[in-house]
């Protein structure tokens, strides 16, 4: 059988935040992971506190650079957004590749996040564009980089009750590119096997900022730093391009599971980063 | 223990009267109180045999708590149409054969409804894309998605008669 629980339905962030703080509460959005967790008995949540009301943690805005969506937004809603179709084209490509429609409808960018899973196909595109979260709690709210929420395998710098309210990112400037690749073992409704985001911003011929952020492949998502401190100030060539895809290929720390074994992963990653690296390039020159 | 409440569902126009407790899906409290042409596949999202719409949205009934579709519209595959006024999703499933044991079918259909009402003019990587959290073991696909081609065109026309 399954447990039970209680269920709230706060008509506000304030409430939900409030009813957060008792033991054993979780949030519940899309509930594509936590209804799964629960039915498999893997979670065992004393208090639901659904966010199904909070429809002011629900829309994509755009207020001068600036890009702010709310926790709640679905993945779904990313597909039907002319301002992520416009500043995060990656965002896009692994929202379309996720999971199956109704899965879509529900899981929310929010839930993707906190799941903590290395697999979770929106973190690396935000990772490659620099995206900041927002942590709410009833003392107020703080920003994390996103690059630094995650500490380990299922672990990160979320307190007990705090709620990932926004996800924001700078509008990246007209010279840039940024891709996404999803290798799973069919092209729909599958976990990745290696998940790739690259980003590159050029000006005169010279690449100002490389982002190569890499899911499925490690505990976390991770950025590939070294290969893109080859790659910044430099003109992208062939071979520098082969060096930086052969630095994030050793920087994985890959396992071997049902999925596929790591060495397969490891040589899935430097292929990637290679292949899209050399498109978003060619894009731009 | 969590106590069972009275929830008043609204499903396919009517209101659905269901004493169930909080951690009872939609799918549970749907399948209680007689809405058996939604299906219980995998219960963990995997399937689609479960869809049905709210406010329109194809969902995983097995993934959605009873409790919070309270005052939402919930509609079926069979509360899409009538025998005498088949919806045309309906009718290009038959038409075309493409239903065999017809499992999926209901959750098919749902998630095809959703798909062409934000993209009423589907192309085959969208009618792809809508339907790959649809799970079929008999026909192949190939059927199904000419059924929602076909589907789209008619509702397309309907809508430019009117
Ligand atoms: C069939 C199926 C296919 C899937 N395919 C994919 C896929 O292709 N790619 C992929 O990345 N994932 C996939 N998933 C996993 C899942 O859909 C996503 O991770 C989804 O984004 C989770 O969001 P949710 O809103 O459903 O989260 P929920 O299940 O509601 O919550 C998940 C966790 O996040 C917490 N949480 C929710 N909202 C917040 C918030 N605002 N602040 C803090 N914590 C919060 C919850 O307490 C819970 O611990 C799939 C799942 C299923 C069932
Ligand atoms: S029964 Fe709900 S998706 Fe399979
Ligand atoms: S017709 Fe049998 S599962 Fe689709």
């Amino acid at each position: 059988m399954y447990a039970t629980f209680d269920l709230d339905r706060p008509g506000d962030l304030a409430g939900a935040l409030a009813l957060l703080k008792a033991k054993g509460a979780v949030a519940l959005a899309g509930g594509t992971n936590l209804i799964v967790d629960v039915r498999a008995g893997r979670e065992n949540p004393r208090r639901v506190v659904s966010l199904d009301k909070l429809d002011s943690l629900r829309g994509i805005r755009q207020a001068g650079g600036k890009v702010a969506i709310g926790g709640r937004t679905t993945v779904t809603d990313l597909l039907r957004s002319p301002i992520i179709a416009k500043t995060a084209p990656a965002l896009v490509e692994s929202a379309r590749q996720f999971a199956g429609q109704m899965v879509r409808n529900t899981a929310t960018v929010a839930g993707n996040i906190a799941c903590g899973s290395p697999a979770a196909d929106l973190v690396p595109p935000l990772f490659a564009l620099d995206a900041e979260l927002t942590l709410a709690s009833p003392r107020g709210q703080r920003t994390v980089p996103i690059a630094s929420y995650f500490t380990g395998y299922k672990k990160d710098v979320r307190r007990p009750g705090e709620l990932i309210t926004r996800i924001s990112w700078k509008a990246p400037p007209p010279r840039s590119r940024a891709l996404f690749y999803k290798l799973a073992r069919r092209k729909g409704d599958a976990i990745t096997v290696v998940g790739v985001a690259v980003a590159l911003d050029i000006e005169r011929g010279i690449c100002r900022r490389a982002r190569i952020a890499l899911g499925a492949v490690a505990p976390t998502v991770f950025r590939a730093r070294e290969a893109e401190a080859m790659l910044e100030g430099q003109t992208l060539t062939p071979a520098l391009i082969e060096s930086a895809a052969k630095a994030a290929a050793a920087a994985a720390r890959p396992i071997d599971d049902v999925r596929a074994s790591a060495a397969y992963r490891r040589h899935g990653v430097h292929v990637l980063v290679r292949r899209l690296l050399g498109q978003a390039w060619e894009q731009l020159s | 223990m969590p106590k069972d409440r009275a929830l008043a569902l609204r499903v396919n126009g009517r209101t659905v009267e269901v004493e169930i407790p909080p951690h009872r899906t939609l799918l549970e409290a749907l399948r209680d109180t007689g809405f058996v042409d939604v299906k219980r596949g995998c219960e963990k999202g995997d399937c689609g045999a479960c869809a049905v719409l709210i406010d329109g949205v194809a969902v995983d009934a097995c993934l959605t708590l009873a409790w919070t579709v309270e005052g939402r519209d919930i509609v079926t595959a069979a509360g899409l149409g009538t025998h005498e006024n088949m919806h045309p999703l309906q009718k290009t499933f038959v038409e075309k054969g493409a239903i065999q044991c017809g499992y999926c079918t209901p959750g098919l259909i749902v998630a095809a409804q959703s798909l062409i009402s934000m993209t009423p003019n589907p192309s085959e990587e969208d009618i792809r894309v809508g339907l790959s959290g649809n799970l079929c073991r008999c026909t192949g696909y190939a059927k199904v998605f000419e059924a929602v081609r076909e589907a789209a065109a008619e509702v397309r026309n309907q809508r430019s008669r009117r």
